[in-house]
Formats: structure tokens, sequence, C-alpha cells
């Protein structure tokens, strides 16, 4: 017999529950049987996460006294903290509430009526049974690092980082390649307004590279990352540029006078060279160069030194080495970005097979003023104007066999070649689709005028690109073979040139980045959001956000956004200057502990330190997060984890089963 | 003090009449369980001593077959010649009357699982200074110069696992194989056992043997069964060394976990019958559907 004084509240969820559930029998079956483990009261009602439904709950718990609630609804993970609230706000503390989730567990897996409500019966049970063994906890408060980490200079990145360091709060940036700038340096023009995307990126890159708040880090990589909201201790491997940043002007004699030519397959996608020592492009942010070891002949050869015989300043430096770096942040952005799908897998389009198929990216590098050709279409061998062009959209995308998703801007990166290519070169222009997608603002109106200059829309997914001709007007020419679905009939389309409208990807690394931060992946591999539609920046482990095509395949305005949104996210909980950690922990009874350091590597937070005076293991209870690894593993015992007690879960156990409820006669 | 004597003798004693019973031995038959009850009945203080009473012990493990295979088994071995099936039965007519042998139960038991128990007193066997050490501590509360411990507490034992008392260096824990003791030469005398691959116990057995195994070079088997606490010696010895297993494709876990090849014996020697399941499946069927019966009856 139970001395607690416990409220029974069962959620109709509309018909989410009460569809499947008979939730008011459960009710009564509670408040009749129940009465031996200490439940005084059992209400079912229509929203119990409504004002009015909390107020029912805030009423009892003053007017019956209670000492315990158990709000039988949806998963903790939706409305605990809404219960939560709504006890402290009755004066009792908010973790005496237990859910009982009989949507998720019971009617969403549920058909048949009887079996889901007996079932309910027993989640109730075993909650009541788990909520007499919980223990009022307090809530630690921990203040915030105002500092940020911003992962990922590319457009999302750089917004996102620009953000936080005009509201006046430090920003480390950190980006993998020598430069910042992204994807979004390497094209020519931004679909619909054709804008220049050099010219309204460089300011930005510029600003980035320049801001008193904003720590740039190029060419450097997180390694490491400890700690908890408001106090990450995050450890980035700045590599060796064998440039000395203090001296270089980036006057760019070096890269001028390194006699070894490499292919640049990176920012120039293959289209073009570089030097083994390289800014990336002109307005490259930073200015300094890096120096590619695996080409550079002095590290191949032992001899060359071109460089540094030239640089007028001295600041090359053939010693320097990788550095680790620490730094404190409260904080983290990530905008990782997105790899390109990879054309050479969909083999019946010929890429790296027939010369004159382009993938995108080449093409934005190929009418590129930068680029190779000054920005002159032309076929493979560098002078001959296609007089066609064939644009093949959704290459891996869309399709069961590689990608299932769409990826968001082919058929507006397929429109603005089509573009591009008349403007140009006055060529034909077909364009192959299954569906155009042109939503958003200004979007479809492009596709009007596209439409309007004369370029062929062919609807239907192309099954081959060949250059094997079967009639005269196909020698010599790439064959795109089609059905074309509007005419019903198939079609054989000779051209000059062919552009796949390839699909965006996860970054090929996005699990282990994933695991790195605590964050987790959709079955596609993009990063997982807290919740689909109202909280799309945030993730599931406070104080990581993630911005742009790391959440999903995205175009420009909307990875401006979400950099934007996360770094407000950001700025919210700097100007809380405080964070509210869950009093859920682990902690060591010391006398238990026989220091066999069983426990000491598993700590994903590196809570637990061993003191060998003492031969026994400490958890640090600000950096815990209550994951309940080291409970687990403890062979003594010695480990507790509060809210998660063997009390606790062996009572909720008996009370699945009933077991409890015997003697009760039931 | 009870000497050694008939049953009946015992019986004629007046309740409560023994200060102290050290019981021995797990619950396998009806007469186990009559003496218990018989054995509660007429003590003060009654304790379970050693693994037998506590968590079952090695008999214990006789809970992994039905007990109808176990008696079939015992009845049919190569040096048993058992023509005609004959099996031990619970009464049997004889000229002179029925005879009764006592009747096995399906599965063995702890003693607690009969009869309410005053205290714990594990290990097999229970070190010798413990030994004393308890009988020292009810002399001094009958002197009135001591406490009992809190009912159900396990005494003549330490606070924390034998690692505590273990005199081996250890460091944080990363497994890569498990390894049979007479495979690795040589073990390395003051290093961690199981730092050194060898599936040692000692990490979740309660402390009071002072570390006698590992301290002579051998693993620690876990006799004196489980810390406080802890509700399933096995379990939570599994979960720890699953922790520290250093590997993360499951082809190289599966591996590294063939090197224990007979988990039941690793984790549960001592303590299976004690433990959340306490039996096989197949035994907890006999326990079930026809719980006295047994081949040949």
């Amino acid at each position: 017999m139970s001395q607690e004084k416990i409220g029974v509240y069962v959620c109709h969820c509309g018909t989410n529950i009460a569809g499947v559930v008979d939730v008011e029998h459960v009710a009564k079956w509670a408040a009749e049987k129940l009465g031996g483990q200490g439940v005084v009261v059992a209400r079912d009602y229509k929203f119990m996460c409504s004002s009015l439904g909390q107020e029912l709950i805030e009423k009892d718990i003053k007017e019956l006294g209670l000492t315990r609630v158990v709000v039988a609804a949806c998963s903790p993970h939706l409305h605990e903290k809404t219960f939560r609230i709504a006890a402290k706000n009755a004066g009792l503390n908010p973790y005496l509430v237990e859910l009982a989730s009989i949507r998720e567990q019971v009617s969403w897996v549920h058909t048949d009526k009887a079996v889901a409500t007996e079932k309910s019966k027993a989640v109730v049970a075993g909650a009541v049974a788990r909520v007499i063994e919980n223990k009022p906890l307090e809530e630690i408060k921990v203040p915030i690092n105002p500092n940020t980490l911003v992962v990922g200079g590319g457009i999302a990145g750089i917004q996102a980082a620009l953000e936080i360091a005009n509201a006046g709060f430090h920003v480390y940036l950190v980006e993998r390649e020598p430069s910042i700038g992204g994807h979004m340096a390497q094209f020519d023009k931004t679909f619909p307004t054709l804008d220049c995307s050099a010219c309204i990126l460089t300011p930005r890159m510029v600003e980035a590279g320049t801001h008193p708040n904003i720590t740039l880090m190029t060419w450097s990589e997180v390694v490491n990352v400890a700690g908890y909201v408001g106090n990450f201790n995050v450890t980035i491997k700045k590599k060796a540029r064998f440039v000395k940043e203090e001296l270089c002007t980036g006057c760019g004699i070096c890269e001028e006078k390194c006699p070894k030519k490499v292919v640049d397959d990176v920012f120039e996608a293959g289209l073009g060279y570089r030097k083994a020592v390289y800014t990336p492009f002109a307005q490259a942010v930073p200015k300094f160069p890096v120096m590619d070891k695996a080409n550079c002949t002095y590290f191949i050869k032992g001899t060359c030194k071109a460089c540094e015989k030239f640089c007028p300043t001295g600041a090359i430096d053939f010693n320097q080495e990788d550095q680790l770096i620490n730094v404190d942040v409260g904080n983290i952005i990530l905008a990782t970005g997105y790899d390109l799908f990879d054309a050479r897998r969909v083999s019946n389009y010929g890429y790296g097979r027939l010369p004159n198929v382009f993938t995108s990216i080449e093409f934005e590098r190929l009418c590129n003023a930068a680029g190779l050709t000054n920005g002159n279409i032309v076929l493979r061998d560098g002078k001959t104007a296609p007089k066609s062009v064939g644009i093949i959209h959704c290459v891996g995308s869309r399709d069961k066999n590689f990608n299932n998703y769409c990826s968001v801007i082919c058929c507006m990166q397929g429109l603005k070649f089509a573009h591009l290519v008349h403007e140009r070169t006055g060529a034909t222009v077909y364009n192959f689709y299954i569906d155009m997608r042109t939503a958003y603002k200004a979007y479809d109106e492009f596709y009007q005028r596209v439409l309007e200059e004369g370029t062929l829309f062919v609807r239907g997914k192309v099954a081959e690109v060949t250059d094997a001709a079967r009639y005269e007007n196909e020698k010599g020419k790439l064959i795109i073979q089609v059905e074309d679905t509007l005419i019903g009939k198939q079609r054989r389309i000779p051209v000059d040139m062919v552009i796949l409208s390839i699909g965006l990807q996860p970054r090929r690394d996005a699990k282990e980045v994933g695991k790195l931060f605590g964050i987790s992946c959709s079955t596609d591999g993009w990063f997982t959001e807290k919740h689909p539609k109202l909280d799309p920046v945030a993730t599931m482990t406070e104080g990581i956000y993630i911005a742009g095509c790391a959440q999903g395949p995205k175009d420009i305005p909307s990875s401006v956004a979400q950099g934007a949104a996360a770094s407000a996210r950001v700025l919210d909980k700097i100007l809380q200057k405080e964070v509210a950690l869950e009093p859920v922990k682990a902690s060591i009874n010391a006398d238990k502990c026989s220091g066999c350091r069983i426990c000491n590597g598993l700590c994903p937070f590196n809570a637990i330190s061993y003191i060998a005076d003492d031969n026994v293991s400490n958890i640090n209870p600000a950096l815990c997060q209550g994951c309940g690894t080291c409970v687990a593993a403890c062979p003594a015992g010695a480990i507790s984890g509060t809210g998660f007690s063997d009390e606790q879960i062996m009572a909720q156990i008996d009370g699945l089963l009933m077991r409890n409820l015997e003697v009760a006669g039931v | 003090m009870a000497v050694d004597t008939k049953y009946k003798d015992v019986e004629a004693m007046e309740d409560g009449s023994i200060l102290l019973t050290l019981f021995n031995g797990g619950i396998r038959n009806d007469e186990n369980e009559h003496i218990a009850n018989l054995l509660r009945r007429k003590s003060k203080i009654l304790i379970a001593f050693g693994s037998c009473a506590c968590e079952g012990c090695i008999p214990g493990l006789a809970n992994l077959s039905p007990v109808g295979d176990i008696v079939h088994t015992a009845f049919n071995t190569l040096t048993t010649d058992n023509p005609h099936e004959i099996y031990p039965r619970a009464s049997f007519d004889v000229p002179e009357g029925e005879l009764h042998i006592p009747k096995l139960a399906p599965i063995l038991s702890p003693l607690d699982a009969v009869v309410d128990v005053d205290y714990f007193m594990p290990g097999c066997p229970p070190e010798s200074h413990q030994i004393a050490a308890v009988v020292d501590l009810v002399v001094k509360v009958v002197k009135g110069e001591a406490e009992l411990p809190p009912k159900g507490a396990a005494i003549g034992v330490g606070d924390s696992t034998v690692c505590d008392e273990c005199p081996r260096a250890r460091n944080v824990k990363l497994i890569k194989e498990f390894k049979r003791i007479q495979d690795i030469a040589p073990v390395d005398p003051t290093l961690c056992l199981l730092e050194q691959g060898i599936p040692c116990n000692g990490p979740a057995t309660i402390s009071g043997c002072n570390a006698r195994c590992p301290g002579a070079g051998a693993q620690c088997i876990g006799c004196y069964g489980p810390a406080a606490g802890v509700l399933d010696y096995g379990a939570r010895l599994l979960t720890a060394f699953a922790s520290v297993i250093d590997a993360k494709e499951p082809a190289e876990i599966e591996k590294i976990l063939d090197g224990i090849p007979d988990p039941v014996g690793q984790f549960y020697r001592f303590s299976l019958s004690g433990s959340l399941l306490k039996a096989n499946q197949e035994a907890w069927k006999v326990k079930y559907t026809s719980s006295h019966h047994t081949k040949g009856e």
C-alpha cells in the first residue's frame, strides 16, 4: 500500500488514442483497481495537453493534494515538458510526473480495440508503479559560453556566422577547404535572377574573413567534441598550410613560380589546373595559399623550393605541422553542405566514357567567366561551340536505383543552363524532365521565360545517351534515346553536348560527423532536425543546430534562411545567459566503486575521471548528460542514474506485468 | 547449538530456540524444503550460508535441463547399467510398508525462494576469516556489544567488488580478444587480468575474499556473487564486458565474443538459480506444465 496520492489522466488525443483505446474504461479501471497503489483520482479528457486539460491536473494537485501524477497520453518526447510545467505551476515537483505512452506505444501500433485497451491498462499500471519510486529533482543551471562554433563555410555557414558576429558575439568558423565560399563560389549565375554568383557571394566572404568577431579557420577540421549545451570543448585540427599566415600577403608569387601543375578536381571539377601551392580561386578568403604536400616537388623529391626562393616575405615554411587547437563554445551550428551525385553511376548516360557528356558542376565551371574557357561554352575539345545541347534532369534523384528523393535544385539548374546556352551559343536546347518542379518565388516565371526563349521540353526519363549512330544525321553526335510521354513515342535526339543535372547527396562522412557531434542522420544520410515542420534547424542534441544542405537538398535562399534561423536560435540561447540542465545524472557511490575502470572509456561526454589516489572513478555532474551508458556498464552496481534507478525500472516492469496487482485481486 | 541429529529431535525443540542457523545448500527437493521451513521456525537468525544457499551455486546449473533429463542422464551414464529403465520414485510399496524418498523439484532454488532469510553469507566456500567474523559478531550482539546489520544484507563480505582488493594495476579497458589463461604465456603478474584478455569476473563479484584468485594468478570466477544492490550478477557482468569490447563492426564483435565459449559458465556459474531468469526455457516448462512430473514416475 503506497503512501502516495496519485492522479491518473488519460488523454483521448482527439481520436488518435480514443479511436483505438477505450480511454474512459482505462480511466475508470485505474480509479477502481489501482487504489491500492495510491491512485486517488483518474480522469479522461479530450486533449490533456490543452490549457483546459492542464488546468484539470493543476486543480487536482491543489485540491486533492496529489503527490504524484501519471499522464497516459503521447510519448514523453512530445509533452513531458508540458505536464512537468503544469505540475510545477501547481506546486508539485515536476519530476514527480510520469508519462505513459499509450499513443506511440499503443494506439498507433494496434488495431484491435480490446487488446489496445488491455495494453493501455498495463502501461498505466507500469507508470503508476514507477512514479511511486520517482524522487523530486531540482534542475541544475549552468552559464552559457557566448562563443559559437560554425562548421562549414558555405553560404549557410557564412550567413549564420555573420548574423551572430553582427549581434556582437564571437564565432569560430571552421572550413575544411582552403577557402570559404562552398559550392556557391563555383557557380556562374544563380537562378532565377541570374545574378553573378561570385558578385553576391564574395562580399559576404570578405565580411566573414575580416569581421572582428569571427575567427576564421580554413584548411581545418573538427576532430573532437566534448561537453554539452552551453559548454562544449571542441578540438580543431588546423592542417599544415606550409605558409606562415602572419607573414603571407597573398601576393600570389609562390603560385606563379611553382613549377608543378595539378588537375584541379575540387574547385574546377577537373576542368582546370592549379599549382601545388595554390589558392582555389582568385577571390579566396583567406588569401593565404595552401601547399598540396602530395604533389609538391620538394616534398616528393627533396629539391625545388621555388616558392620559398621567390616569396618576398619569407612566409613559406616546409616544417609546419598540423596543429590541434582547443576552443570553448556554448553552441554549434553544422552547415557542412552536400556532395554531388557521382554521374558515373548512371552508366547508360555515358559520363566519363563519352567526352561531351558533362555534369552540371562541370558546366558551371565551363560557363564561368573565371573558368578555364573564360566562360565560352565549348565541347571537350576546348574550341567547338555546340549547335545542339541536351540537358537531362533528375540524374541520380527520384530514382529507385540511386536516390529516392528529389534534389530540389536540379530543375531550376537545368532551366538556368538552357538559358545560358541559348544566350551564349544560340544552340538548340532540349530539356528532358520527369516533372517540372519550379515552386517558390519567381521560379515558375523563369520557366515561362525559358519556354519563350525556344527551349524544347521533352517529358520523359532518358533511357540512354550513346554515340552509336543509326542514321546519317546521328553521325558524330550524341544520341539521346527517350520516351516522350506526352506524345507516347520513343525518340532519338542527336545533340553535340549533353549536360547531366546531377542531384545532391549527403556528405560521404555525414554519419561520422553526426556521431562526432552527437546527432543523427535520416536513412538517406541527411542530418535529422528536431521537428520536420516546427523545429527545422534544431537537433535532438541541445546546443547543436543544423543549416543548409546538410539537413537536406535546398537552394541558396533556403540555405541562407536556415543559416539565419540557426543563428537566431543560438542568439536566443546566448542571451539567456544560463541553461537549465536536466537533473537526470549518473553518480558513483565511492564506497562501492572498486576502481575497476570499466566505465572510464565509455562516457560520450568525457564526464568520468579516475582518481588514482583513492582508486575510484568519479563523474563530473556538470558534464554528465544522464545517458546511462556507465550505469548499465558498472559491474559493481556502484553507478546509479537519477530518474532511472533499478527501483524505478523494476517497479515499472512489475506494474506492466500487473504483478503487484495480484494481491488486489485483479 | 544444534548437533547433528535426527529431524525429530529438531522438530521437538521449541520454536525460536536456535539462536543462529547457518543453512548450507540450495533447495532441490521436498526434503530440503522441509528442513528449510523447520530450521526457519526454530531459529532466531537464519543465514543462507555459502553460494548454494545464497544463489544456487554449481548445482543450480542443472536448471539448464528439465528435471526429467537430469534423472535420465544420472541413471543412464556409461557406467550405469539400467536395462529395465528403473528410475527413482517418490514412494514405493514394500512388504514392510511404504517407502519415501525426497521428490525432486522442477528447478533448484536458493534458500530465500522458500523461506524468509535474515542474512546472506556468500562464497564457495565462505572464507574462514569471514565465518569467524560473523560468529564473533553474533556473540557480540548477544552480549549487547554490537548491533545486527539490516535484515536481508550480505554479511561476511566487503563493500565493493574484488577489484577493490586486487593488487593488479589497471587502466582504461579496451578488449580486443578474450583468451583462456593457459593460452597466454606469460601472464603479466602485475597487470589487470581482464586487460590481458582473460575474462576475470572480479569487477562484478563482491569483495571479501581478499582477491585470492587474481592475487594467485587465476581469474576470479565469481563465487562470492554480486555486489550489494545488483539484481542479476550475470547480466551486470555481461553488460560490463560488452561495454569495453574494442570493436565497431558486428562481425568483429562476434569474433571477440566467441572468445567466451561457455557464456552461462562464465556469467552464471554460481548465480544461475538466483538470477532473474533462474532457469532455461525447457526447465521452466516443466515447472509450469506438470510441476511434479519426473521421468519414470
